[in-house]
């Protein structure tokens, strides 16, 4: 759906997206995840033809970005960071307006705005003015915008940036939905680890305009070293490590008094072919644990450094402020 | 919930016309999700829609209206009336009334300042309505409307152009109602002259000129996101472009020097021709030139608009 070869931009002297080459499959849900800063907004922006890149091509739903521009806008939908809709306008005539901008045979257009408000239980409010509508709605009414043109692959940059942790699962249960149901292909950048985590199928690290890694998180969190079994026995004796070292999907074994501390690659299985070779050798087991690596060591792993802020422009500053002062409204 | 809207029953679609009053017919709600129909492809879809957006911003805000009629109530009913050159000239000993107005006729073109000025008026609050096209691209800019836009296959032509017309409707509807205005303040000094094809020649004149100013502030605007910048080129051109015309005193009065910059104004030549239309004032250019001027004036930077919207509107 999208292939990306060396792309890159720069403004000036900053290196803003730098030699990034990655291809997002038909039909999965694909996650830039990086810090503000990180070149993912640039992207997404050259992708959906917003920017011209600096060198570098992509082929985008079947489209060359910088030869078949429209095509592109035609065939894409996309969910910009800040919120778009005219606020002097009620929730219907910004979708209107937006399929009258997309082209939208007129006969077509009210019953899929319709449609597209349903999808996103909006109906009760689309007569009303955006001014009106709460950071939740107005996301929503985004999305709604963003599937006007019957997309086959939407662009969503920080989707729920500045939304609660309620509406932050609204907007989730939505993208879910487009991928399950209507077999969308969804590309969002995110600067929120659990959003990554929960959402997408393949994750891109990005830090510094560089794409550090790209994996689904499993292999994303695997990669760093694995799961942490510690398993509690009541005899320190006989020492089982040799065996437990055989087991499959164990990395590393380490024997302290009465705890084997273990790193293994999928932990669900090893923990049970663990207390298996315990019991096997007429031990007991008094406890097990198993620690999953979170994404955020995984992150820390790859960039050096945990999420952080980082300066932005002045517009950016502002456009980031109205959007988040409308999302907490 | 995909269900329901891939196969909406016909209860559902009826529910759906009745509260909206949309006249959606069953066929159409019964589309599948997923079957797009054919967008329109031409280079000005969706121009009148976002012309449109913000003509309603505009027409539901009248207080905006109002506001910006105010400057030339101000300048026609105090500036206007009070500038009375006539009796000046008459106040001259030994000057007769035919004298005084035989030289205002040959100074002024009209034979009285009032008259002269209403023409003026006209011409500036399409100026100054003109030069805040520029604004509302900024503010697009700034509020985030202008990246919607940018992401759909809309023309960059037709962004810019929408921008225009916008403008330039509302432009001349403030004139239209400046006019009135003007009529209602001095009914027979007015009416004298006025004729409907005078008025159709002069607001189509007005039409020309305020295409071409509105594209030359919107394409100001193109690559500019900050309004503080906006107001200052508002600042920097507003005034020469009123001062240095005949909007407000005939060329005759100034400098030499001075005359060659008003001959370079296309807001001279929009004035020159509807004084001759509206108030009967001698000629300065024959309407020809007028038109002429204006014609090509309107176009190429109109033209100008639609290659820069093109080039700068992509980062």
């Amino acid at each position: 759906m999208i292939e990306v070869k060396s792309l890159a931009k720069s403004f000036g002297k900053l290196q803003a997206v730098d030699n990034v080459s990655f291809n997002v499959m038909e039909g999965e849900i694909f996650g830039f995840l990086g810090p503000n800063g990180a070149g993912k907004s640039t992207t997404i922006n050259m992708l959906t033809t917003l920017m011209k890149p600096t060198s570098g091509d992509a082929i985008v739903a079947g489209y060359d970005i910088r030869r078949h521009a429209t095509e592109v806008r035609r065939n894409v939908g996309v969910v910009p960071q800040e919120y778009t809709a005219d606020e002097d306008l009620t929730g219907l005539e910004n979708i209107l307006l937006c399929a009258d901008l997309y082209g939208l045979p007129r006969s077509n257009a009210r019953p899929h705005a319709m449609e597209l408000l349903k999808l996103v239980e909006l109906l009760d409010a689309a007569n009303r003015k955006v001014s009106t509508y709460s950071g939740g709605m107005r996301r929503r009414l985004e999305l709604a915008c963003g599937l006007i043109n019957y997309p086959r692959l939407l662009f969503l940059d920080e989707p729920t940036l500045g939304l609660d942790v309620q509406t932050r699962a609204a907007v989730w249960k939505y993208i879910r939905m487009l991928k399950d149901e209507y077999h969308m292909t969804l590309f969002l950048t995110t600067h929120y680890l659990e959003e990554a985590d929960s959402l997408c199928e393949r994750i891109a690290i990005i830090d510094h305009g560089h794409v550090i890694k790209i994996g689904s998180p499993d292999e994303l969190k695997a990669s760093i070293g694995g799961d942490v079994i510690v398993v509690g026995v009541t005899e320190a004796e006989p020492d089982l490590s040799a065996s437990l070292s055989q087991l499959r999907y164990v990395k590393d074994v380490k024997k302290t008094d009465h705890e084997y501390r273990i790193k293994a690659e999928n932990g669900e299985e090893a923990s049970i072919q663990i207390i298996d070779l315990i019991r096997s050798k007429g031990l007991h087991a008094t406890k097990i644990s198993l620690t999953k690596p979170s994404l955020d060591e995984a992150y820390l792993e790859f960039t050096g450094r945990s999420l952080r802020e980082e300066e932005t422009t002045r517009s950016q500053m502002f456009s980031q402020r109205i959007t988040m002062a409308r999302a907490r409204r | 919930m995909e269900k329901e809207i891939r196969t909406a029953t016909t209860t559902e679609a009826q529910l759906q016309g009745e509260e909206f009053k949309s006249g959606v017919s069953t066929s159409e709600q019964e589309r599948e999700f997923r079957a797009a129909p054919k967008l329109d492809t031409s280079p000005t879809h969706g121009l009148w829609a976002l012309t449109n957006r913000d003509l309603k911003k505009w027409y539901k805000n009248p207080i905006q209206l109002i506001i910006s009629l105010v400057q030339p109530i101000v300048w026609l009913g105090l500036f206007g009336k009070a500038l009375n050159f006539g009796s000046f000239i008459t106040s001259a000993p030994g000057v007769t009334a035919a004298e005084a107005a035989a030289l205002m006729k040959s100074t002024f073109g009209v034979t009285d300042y009032f008259t002269f000025l209403a023409a003026g008026m006209l011409a500036m609050i399409i100026l100054f309505t003109a030069a805040f096209s520029g604004m509302s691209v900024v503010f697009d800019k700034r509020f985030g409307f202008m990246n919607k836009a940018l992401s759909t296959p809309i023309g960059r032509g037709s962004i810019v152009i929408g921008k225009v017309l916008q403008s330039t409707i509302r432009s001349l509807i403030q004139a239209g109602i400046v006019l009135v205005i003007a009529i209602a303040l001095d009914y027979s000094a007015m009416t004298a002259h006025l004729s409907v094809l005078g008025i159709i020649g002069a607001f189509t004149i007005l039409f020309l000129m305020s295409f071409g100013l509105s594209s030359l502030f919107v394409m100001l605007a193109l690559r500019s996101s900050e309004w503080q910048t906006q107001m200052a080129i508002i600042n920097l051109l507003n005034l020469p472009l009123l001062f240095a015309s005949n909007a407000l005193l005939p060329v005759k009065l100034m400098p030499s020097w001075l005359q060659a910059v008003v001959k370079l104004n296309p807001v001279s030549y929009a004035n020159d021709a509807t004084r001759q239309l509206l108030v009967g004032a001698t000629a300065t250019n024959s309407l020809a030139v007028d038109f002429g001027v204006m014609i090509v004036f309107a176009a190429a930077l109109a033209a100008l608009g639609i290659y820069l919207g093109w080039k700068l509107l992509q980062k």
